[in-house]
């Protein structure tokens, strides 16, 4: 009697847990049937219309990397709007952690459609075939910079469109160069000038110059001195002579006290040092921009190219994230349609005055100099910088280049560009 | 067999008939029935058991062995053998260099933040055990507090205290010194020792220090000790963890009967010798789970990491646990971030062992010495508690050949 009183309760016990275990499990994939019994007929219909009027009904989900609620708030306002127009749904959602939940996406093959991809991961995205190679097809590919398409080129193919840009330049706090005796006569033009002021500038408590030593800021020395860490052809030229002088310039810059890391000034980065009025120079991309307009309004300032190096040559880096279709995508081609919409001349001024961006096809270059003639610095950057080096698996090569830099004010420039040189070469075999 | 026979007929369980006959009987006993009751009842927990970290398991050993770009389902992936554990134990590329350099980090990690925080812990612990001690809640509640705070606002605050201007530096400054720049800070504090006393250069290591290599890492290397960030982030451990296995000493301590230590008092034991030959003997369980759970801890370390620095300065900071989400998530190296995890799990459990075997308990103490505690807290009455610690104490001081 009473074991199987006990066995009848396990039996409801069990069933019951299993029930729950099921349905909840049930839940996500009835959603992931209704959609995906939607998705043939809307493939279908999009195959059968012309590429440039893809058919309404697509639900696209879009992934960003924000910066902040303003850009999310903007992206959401302009897919709205072209939702509207072509009778499409579309989802904007920032990240948290945009690599993390993107692999996510990827291993269970629910990706968002569209998505941020950085310079820097778009060639092990393409390699594992995680996004989709679109960008030639575009109507406005010819109308991004050559700089940016090179960095989003993989095996000799132009794989996705760079949604902005940002370059880096010289930021010089007016205050202290006035207090300095320097002028605008004395903007650094190249090395030398650049090592005299910084020297002049640096006093008790301030830096000359505020620098991460990173390759994202320490790179556009190697750029200046006309080499970089691969040549035009992909071959690796890490350990050039020429990288090795300008690591060796650098180095003595930290050496000398004149160039101080962000660390070094009690900062979490160079341009809260530049804000905070700890350093009186700083190099850093546009970005700053908006974080001096919102954290520092009171501290003037001044906006140069970077200096060039002792051959005249002229050099910066170039970032910038594209949008990434993945491949697993059930509407292509609306996809398409949004990213030629948000990378189009106009919304990108819209974008350019909302948050602060570049924008990254050159028809918008005079509309966008004529209403922040500040930001010449950095749009003229654009045509003499050198993007992020994109082969697949490499990541952790830059990420060991990365931390060897971090040692650098004691560390051997030659060792440390040796190294990466064999590491590079190793990975890109 | 009657009994059982019995039994069944009248519909009660009878208490007297032993296990293995009822399970001898099989179907026909009564303890079948409730052997199937048992694993019905056992079936949710089994379930979730074998779907979360059963089949997870067996697939991440897969992923492990497979060449998987993190696209679709692992199980179409390619095999490739041991490749994976190949290129991080034994090609001498990046791959090894950085978890030979995790495995450093973390090694002094450990051996710093396992013998301090369980040393904290048993000093505070001690501290509030004592009777006469006044606001015991309060000073428990604050021990216990960075324990139950969570780890991301506690490694928040520890990184604006230990700034270039922060906190810490603030007050080595007023004793004279001058502080690091802690988290920007790569140097190992061996090497800085060493330096310091002149006997090795840190720019120009001796050539017999930086010549040799093990794992893609150079003697010297290996020998930096903890860098200054790392020690940060070590004394963070120690404080947070502090307060947890001081709950647990907490515990033991308060069912070390009291009578054994008043017995001790009598004979004439000093604090001290109470402490080292009554109380601590005592607490040897509660010792074992404590280095046992600090030991896996230490070794898993990833919150903190992930937090203060993502594993700079220079990599001085990073922890296998870390490089392989990294290079899992980061890399899209999964096949080898799982590797990473999997040899860290070896780690472990060879630490594990190692440290049983250590801690095992003495076969050939005499019997009735290692009885003392078992007898005591219930039967035994004061004046037997005070003969058989006198024994004790007596018998711990000569050599154990002698007994």
């Amino acid at each position: 009697m009473r074991s199987t009183r006990l066995v009848k309760s396990a039996v409801a016990g069990t069933l019951a847990a299993t029930l729950l275990l099921v349905s909840a499990c049930g839940s996500s994939n009835s959603t992931a049937d209704s959609s995906s019994s939607t998705a043939p007929a809307a493939d279908g219909s999009a195959a059968a219309q012309s590429p440039a009027a893809p058919a309404g009904g697509a639900d696209l989900s879009v992934l960003i990397g924000s910066s902040g609620q303003v850009e999310t708030d903007a992206l959401t306002t302009a897919t709205d709007a072209w939702g509207k127009d072509t009778g499409n749904k579309v989802t904007v959602a920032p990240a948290q952690d945009l690599g993390q939940q993107l692999a996510q996406g990827f291993s269970s093959g629910s990706a968002p459609d569209l998505f941020y991809v950085g310079a820097d991961q778009v060639a092990n995205y393409a390699k594992a075939d995680n996004i989709a190679q679109y960008a030639d097809g575009l109507s406005n590919a010819g109308d991004f910079y050559p700089a940016l398409k090179q960095s989003f080129t993989y095996d000799g193919k132009f794989y996705c469109a760079p949604k902005d840009m940002s370059t880096l330049a010289l930021f010089i706090n007016n205050e202290m160069w006035a207090k300095a005796g320097l002028t605008d006569a004395d903007i650094p033009k190249n090395w030398d000038d650049l090592a005299a002021v910084a020297k002049k500038l640096t006093a008790d408590g301030v830096a000359g110059l505020a620098l991460a030593p990173e390759r994202d800021r320490i790179d556009a020395f190697l750029v200046q001195n006309g080499s970089y860490l691969t040549d035009d052809s992909g071959k690796v030229t890490a350990n050039d002579p020429k990288n090795v002088e300008a690591l060796t310039f650098v180095k003595k810059m930290m050496t000398d006290g004149t160039l101080q890391t962000p660390a070094q000034l009690s900062a979490g980065w160079s341009g809260e040092a530049f804000g905070k009025q700890l350093a009186a120079m700083t190099i850093e991309g546009n970005w700053l921009l908006g974080a001096m307009a919102k954290d520092f309004p009171t501290v003037k300032y001044t906006v140069a190219e970077l200096p060039a190096g002792p051959t005249g040559t002229k050099g910066t880096l170039v970032f910038t994230n594209c949008w990434g279709i993945s491949t697993t995508s059930k509407y292509p081609e609306q996809a398409k349609a949004l990213v030629e919409y948000l990378t189009g001349s106009d919304q990108q001024l819209t974008f350019a005055k909302a948050f602060g961006v570049i924008p990254s096809v050159e028809t918008a270059k005079d509309a966008y100099l004529k209403e922040f003639p500040e930001n010449q610095a950095f749009v003229n950057g654009v045509d003499y910088a050198r993007g992020v080096v994109n082969f697949p698996g490499i990541t952790d090569v830059l990420a060991d280049f990365n931390a060897q830099l971090q040692g650098l004010a004691t560390g051997d420039p030659k060792a440390i560009l040796d190294s990466l040189q064999e590491n590079l070469s190793a990975a890109i075999g | 067999m009657s009994i059982v026979e019995a039994s069944r007929d009248n519909g009660a369980i009878d208490p007297e008939v032993p296990k293995s006959t009822g399970r001898k009987r099989k179907e026909r006993s009564i303890r079948g029935s409730q052997n199937t009751t048992g694993w019905l009842f056992m079936a949710p927990a089994v379930i979730i058991l074998v779907l979360f970290l059963v089949i997870p398991i067996v697939g991440a050993v897969w992923v492990s062995l497979s060449d998987w770009t993190g696209k679709g389902s692992p199980l179409g992936a390619k095999f490739i053998g041991v490749k994976n554990y190949q290129a991080l134990l034994a090609d001498g590329g990046l791959a090894q260099k950085d978890l030979a350099t995790s495995l450093r980090n973390n090694m002094y990690y450990v051996i710093l933040v396992v013998p301090l925080q369980t040393i904290l812990a048993l000093t505070l612990a001690v501290i509030l055990n004592k009777r006469r001690l006044k606001g015991k809640g309060f000073f428990r509640t604050a021990f216990y507090f960075p324990s139950v705070t969570s780890s991301v606002a506690i490694s928040l605050v520890f990184l604006f205290l230990f700034t270039a201007s922060g906190a810490v530096n603030r007050i080595l400054a007023w004793l004279g010194i001058n502080g690091p720049n802690w988290f920007a800070d790569p140097r190992g504090v061996l090497h800085i020792v060493l330096n310091a006393w002149g006997i090795v250069d840190m720019d120009n290591p001796p050539a017999w220090m930086s010549e040799g290599k093990f794992m893609n890492l150079t003697w010297f290397q290996w020998f930096s000790g903890p860098s200054v960030a790392m020690c940060s982030i070590i004394a963070l451990a120690v404080w947070t963890t502090g307060g947890t296995f001081m709950l647990m000493f907490l515990a033991a301590l308060q069912d070390v009967p009291v009578d054994v230590d008043e017995a001790a008092m009598v004979d004439g034991a000093t604090p001290w010798q109470r402490f080292r030959n009554v109380t601590l003997p005592a607490l040897k369980p509660t010792m074992y789970l404590v280095i046992t759970l600090g030991l896996i801890g230490t070794w898993q370390v990833f919150d903190q990491i992930y937090l203060m620095g993502k594993g700079g300065p220079a990599k001085s900071t990073l922890t296998p646990a870390y490089l392989s989400f990294q290079t899992s998530f980061i890399d899209g190296k999964w096949g080898q971030g799982t590797a990473i995890a999997f040899i860290l799990f070896a780690i472990i459990i060879v630490m594990s062992s190692i440290q049983r075997y250590v801690m095992r308990e003495d076969k050939k103490v005499p019997k009735r010495k290692r009885m003392v505690f078992a007898e005591t807290p219930a039967t035994s009455t004061g004046s037997a508690g005070a003969t058989t610690t006198a024994a004790t104490l007596h018998e711990s001081t000569p050599p154990k050949d002698k007994i």
